[in-house]
């Protein structure tokens, strides 16, 4: 059996920025270089425009990314970065490239990544990442499960680990924690319960009652 | 151009509170006129049901034997895998991947691996590539006999096929365990390579049982194949179509029985399979007969692919010099890794930010994304077939909850 398997190029990501912008009016892609040896580099895309963008990458005959393979989310918690940065400054009299640590702050965000394929034309993976304005009270992203349906649960996992709100999602409920569980679990800053007992189980009502058969048993 | 949707309006009832109550609700059905026609009734599937792998849970609504709506409700064996990966090192990880999916834990430990790799830029000599080819193919074939084992159990077929399954994968799991020293947690792959060499006569043994797999398989699919209950129950029924398929991300042997040529072996050739001249079974209707029919040729395949392997295994180290046990650290950055595992594709999805610990650390897991669509293929079928239909979906609840 001969097998033929068409691998077609895909554009550049960088030129892809392009491409979209062009595209889709008014849509803002900026391009993160990966800088470990896979070399993934991906494309974040502002909000407005994500159904739109993601539908012309969808439909797009050169990139026909029907195949949504994975979708994850990541907790940003707000830092302070240093980083190096070489400066000109006088030494001792002697004018000299100096390194200097500078500090900045990034503030907290919740970030949603897309690993995109095309089973069509056999190509991947296109990255693309959306970012909530901060972790509190933004936290309104838009839903990608009306272009592909296998984000479908994949959202509602983001939803009840991290707390990104999806927008236009159908049926956005808790979907691996329980639903009164009130906390994000994968978020940094989640502090683990010492009490592991949380589902309301008829513990207390057990305990009242086995006191009042035992007095000397009672629970403080 | 929306994605192709087929779920059903019908809303959930709340479920009353306390204790005791039975696990269905009965409620009233409105013919299209507003006439009262008989009623709805809402069933809770599991979790403790033999028919549905595990602690698993399915809230049916049905008319008569009929299916009107299906939810699936798991996260009963949730652990947070992905929190407690985060804050260990990563090799400390692998082996808890092994839990995932405890059937395939080899491939487990194969697709982070290969995520790590990709991360910190190693490359697993030839030997150790010839090794993971060679376990990974022994478990497909392992989970692929088993789950039809299991598919035949729920279809009432009780004992036999999944005993004759049993006792095949008795002989691989010894082969494992000489290999691993563990049985299913075999805790093998290391970043860079393999944990340690085959043990003296080992692909002699493993010769062997490759090479009498073809005749169980013969004997499987006598007793099987054109089986009348068998054609029966599963032809027609729980019908995918290959778009559809594509647009819910299914991966796998699902994926492929609905006809889409997708197999990541191919497709990114990662590992030596470019190497291996193997076919792709493709299905044509979609249905649940289909998912077993390319499961049992994908079963001949692996056996073609270890033969070779087998014969070709050069001598040679298997650990990549340049991987470190102690000090790991990958320079910031991050790295998604997938390979075609025995449910479908599983990849990790890792964020470096150059410390000890992975700063992400995600799983892609295909028995978990293949059960977006259990709805759409349940819907108008009897409850009865919801149990098949689930069977060929192929879960393993450790990986769905994770």
């Amino acid at each position: 059996m001969a097998e033929t398997i068409l691998r077609c190029e895909m554009i550049p990501l960088d030129q892809l920025k392009s491409v979209l912008e062009s595209a889709v009016p008014g849509a803002q892609a900026e391009m993160l270089r990966n800088d470990a040896p896979s070399a993934q580099h991906s494309l974040r895309i502002d909000n407005e425009h994500a159904l739109a963008v993601s539908k012309f990458l969808r439909a797009d005959p050169r990139l026909r990314l029907d195949y949504c393979s994975n979708v994850t989310g990541i907790d940003w918690p707000e830092a302070v970065l240093k980083e190096k940065v070489k400066v000109r400054a006088v030494v001792a009299g002697v004018e000299k490239e100096v390194e200097e640590v500078v500090e900045k702050r990034r503030p907290g965000y919740l970030e949603a990544v897309y690993h995109l394929y095309s089973m069509e034309l056999k190509h991947g993976p296109v990255i693309i990442r959306f970012r909530t304005t901060n972790r509190t009270d933004q936290v309104r992203l838009t839903s990608l499960t009306p272009v592909w349906r296998g984000c479908e649960f994949q959202e509602r996992e983001i939803y009840d680990l991290y707390g990104i709100v999806f927008d236009a999602h159908p049926d956005l409920r808790r979907i691996l924690m329980w639903d009164g569980f009130q906390d994000y679990p994968m978020r940094k800053d989640y502090v683990e319960p010492d009490d592991y007992e949380y589902e309301p189980t008829p513990h207390d009502k057990v305990l009242e009652k086995a006191s009042r058969h035992l007095p000397r048993h009672t629970i403080p | 151009m929306d994605a192709p949707v087929t779920r059903s309006t019908a809303s959930l009832i709340p479920s009353p509170e306390g204790a005791g109550r039975p696990n269905y609700t009965l409620r009233q059905k409105t013919s299209d006129s507003g006439e009262i026609a008989g009623d709805l009734l809402e069933v809770s599937m599991g979790p403790q049901h033999p028919s549905t792998h595990g602690v698993f849970r399915m809230d049916v609504v049905l008319d008569g034997e009929r299916v009107v709506k299906l939810k699936p409700v798991f996260g009963y064996l949730h652990r947070n895998h992905e929190k407690i990966a985060e804050d260990t090192t990563y090799l400390g990880s692998m082996p808890y991947t092994d839990r995932l999916d405890y059937f395939c834990s080899l491939t487990n430990n194969w697709a982070y691996a290969l995520a790590v790799e990709k991360l910190a830029g190693l490359q697993a000599p030839e030997r150790a590539e010839y090794i993971r080819v060679i376990t990974a193919e022994l478990t497909r074939l392992v989970n692929h006999t088993c789950l039809v084992g299991f598919l035949l159990q729920d279809m009432g077929a009780s004992g036999t096929p999944l005993m004759y399954a049993f006792r095949e994968r008795e002989k691989v799991l010894d082969l494992f365990e000489s290999l691993t020293g563990a049985r299913m947690m075999c805790n093998y792959m290391r970043f860079g390579g393999c944990r340690c060499d085959l043990p003296p006569g080992w692909l002699e043994a493993a010769r062997q049982v490759v090479d009498s797999y073809p005749r169980f398989l013969d004997e499987f699919e006598r007793l099987l194949s054109e089986n009348e209950i068998l054609i029966a129950r599963t032809q027609g029924v729980g019908v995918l179509p290959g778009d559809l398929a594509v647009n819910a991300s299914i991966s796998g042997p699902m994926l492929r029985a609905s006809g889409v040529n997708y197999d990541i072996r191919k497709v990114d050739k990662y590992g030596i399979y470019d190497r291996f001249p193997f076919r792709v079974p493709l299905g044509e209707h979609g249905d649940t007969y289909d998912r077993y029919t390319v499961r049992v040729l994908e079963m001949r395949e692996s056996v073609g692919i270890l033969e070779q392997a087998l014969r070709d295994i050069p001598p040679g180290p298997i650990m990549d010099p340049k991987s470190k046990i102690r000090g790991f650290r990958p320079k910031p950055g991050e790295a998604y890794g997938r390979i075609e595992g025995p449910k479908g594709e599983l990849g990790f999805y890792l964020i470096s930010d150059g410390g000890p610990n992975p700063y992400r650390y995600r799983v892609r897991p295909p028995s978990f994304i293949n059960l977006t669509i259990l709805e759409d293929m349940c819907l108008g079928h009897m409850v009865a077939d919801v149990v098949v239909i689930l069977g060929s979906v192929d879960i393993v609840l450790g990986e769905v909850d994770r």
